[in-house]
């Protein structure tokens, strides 16, 4: 039953990572292409992460993944945060 | 055999990346080039733990693409023009970026001939009775080393000259660097959002390189992943405006950066003086010995890697008081 | 065997290209990348060899060697962009 749990969560989570890319090449300008990009693919690491640690028995590891999608959000909410300002500022693509 | 899903997995990975290599060096624009390359990078490091390789996956996101990939944006930041790569005298235009076709040609041609020479080689290597391997030896005599990762005890034990020369190299590369001129510009100070970044980032940074330092012993990591770790603490220092880097000035400095090449020689003098081969480990110390050198080697590492970020003779590599001696009218303030 | 043959056949391709980019193009950027690829593809060789199948414990005497080219690399890329800053920053380039 976890596993099941654990593959429609993982699979929930490739899904917006999908979404977030087929955005990132689709979408018009930059401010859409990062809004798609850091909100679904943060949604989506949070999904794979919630479904690898349901299949993980070790609570280390399971911390460890949880620990690493926080710091992926943080970074990619700095990241997108700066290029978009250097973007509006003008001096980037 | 592999499961086919697997096999469908490895072709993907390898169209990835070789479509990501030739897009780094046909892209018009440099800066789009090096973001390729880093986004190569982390695809590379995917193949490193597809090929059961997690201690160069690791090293190879923090250098290739996360360290590389910085120094590599950094340069381009100081050309004069944004964007535009200043060695090539016109606008990027494809007959201006080439050789003159029958050298280009000519020049494709012997690339693909040599490809075709060890592909032949490679093959012929693969196909054939699975040759006497290292590895045996490695696994066989792993428990003398004093730990338990095979890699770490290659590194560090049965190949420690290895490691020593690599050092030595790094510390001339960093010696090229700091010779060839002063740091490049520092940046403006950040607004709040990297700031505050920075702010709890880089304590866990500095964590997580004693963490890999330590579970190196058993587990992948290790000096260089470590020492890598730290320097991107130092590189979001800088980014953040502070000029140093976070790295202390002066002769602490100096320490700093020789520490990895001074403590595995001294440590490997030690032992001939005590009557062992040079950087012998005797068995029931070896563990405690590779733990000392890699720490050292982490921190010289993460200080040599941050220089490199900083692109030249720091400010800070003279004391307060040596600069005072030589430039007496100008009082530095570091941010 | 099949895994470590296309990751070789792989490395071999990117070494390649590595080697005709470092020679067949002009700015010293693109040059440095072309390098740093061509390193990777002979990195992703020695990962390839050392690779002996699912479950099997790989060779780890390559894999520390990749791990030390992977630090020579970068320390190279760094030296070499530090030169080609004093290059452009020299007044008599030619």
């Amino acid at each position: 039953m976890t596993e099941v749990i654990a593959g429609a969560l993982i699979a929930a989570g490739i899904l917006f990572y999908l979404a977030g890319s087929i955005g990132l090449l689709r979408l018009p300008d930059i401010y859409c292409r990062l809004h798609a990009l850091t909100k679904a693919d943060n949604l989506g690491l949070g999904l794979l992460v919630a479904g690898l640690v349901l299949l993980t028995d070790d609570l280390r590891v399971a911390l460890k993944l949880i620990l690493i999608w926080l710091l992926v959000l943080a970074a990619s909410a700095a990241g997108a945060h700066l290029i978009a300002g250097q973007a509006r500022r003008g001096e980037g693509p | 055999m592999d499961g086919i899903a697997l096999i469908l997995l490895d072709a993907l990975l390898i169209l990835v990346l070789l479509g990501l290599a030739w897009a780094t060096l046909e892209s018009r624009d440099p800066r789009r080039g090096v973001v390729l390359f880093i986004a190569f990078g982390l695809v590379l490091a995917l193949a490193w733990a597809r090929l059961a390789a997690p201690d160069v996956a690791l090293a190879e996101a923090a250098i290739g693409a996360g360290l590389s990939g910085a120094l590599l944006l950094a340069a381009l930041r100081d050309e004069p023009e944004a964007g535009h790569d200043p060695s090539e005298p016109e606008p990027a235009t494809p007959a201006k970026r080439r050789l003159p076709g029958l050298t280009n040609w000519a020049v494709g041609v012997l690339c693909l001939g040599l490809g075709l020479v060890v592909t032949w080689a490679f093959v012929d290597t693969l196909s054939g009775a699975d040759p006497e391997r290292l590895a045996g030896q490695v696994m066989a005599r792993l428990g003398e080393s004093g730990v338990s990762n095979p890699v770490t005890a290659v590194l560090l034990n049965f190949r420690g000259y290895d490691t020593l020369l690599e050092l030595a190299v790094l510390l001339a590369a960093l010696l090229g660097i700091l010779a060839l001129g002063p740091e490049r510009g520092g940046y403006a100070p950040a607004g709040p959002v990297l700031a505050g970044l920075g702010r709890w980032l880089v304590p866990v940074l500095i964590l997580t390189g004693g963490y890999l330092l330590w579970v190196g012993a058993h587990a992948p990591g290790g000096a260089f992943q470590a020492g890598a770790v730290l320097a991107a603490a130092g590189v979001i220092l800088r980014l953040a405006g502070y000029r140093t880097a976070g790295l202390p000035q002066g002769l602490a400095l100096r320490a700093l950066s020789l520490a990895g090449v001074a403590v595995f020689l001294a440590v490997g003098l030690a032992l001939l003086v005590a009557g062992r081969p040079f950087l012998g480990f005797p068995p029931a110390w070896a563990g405690t010995l590779i733990l000392v050198i890699e720490s050292a080697a982490t921190l010289a590492i993460g200080a040599t890697l941050a220089l490199a970020f900083i692109g030249g003779r720091p400010a800070a590599w003279d004391s307060p008081e040596q600069r005072r001696a030589l430039n007496p009218t100008q009082v530095h303030n570091q941010p | 065997m099949t895994t470590a043959l296309l990751y070789g056949l792989a490395g071999i391709g990117l070494a390649a290209l590595g080697l005709r980019g470092s020679l067949a193009q002009v700015s010293l950027l693109r040059r440095l990348l072309a390098l740093n690829l061509m390193g990777s593809g002979v990195f992703l060789m020695l990962g390839a060899v050392a690779y002996r199948g699912p479950g099997l414990s790989p060779d780890p005497v390559p894999q520390a060697l990749v791990l030390t080219g992977i630090v020579v690399a970068v320390s190279a890329t760094a030296l070499a962009l530090a030169l080609g800053r004093r290059l452009r920053e020299t007044p008599d380039r030619d």
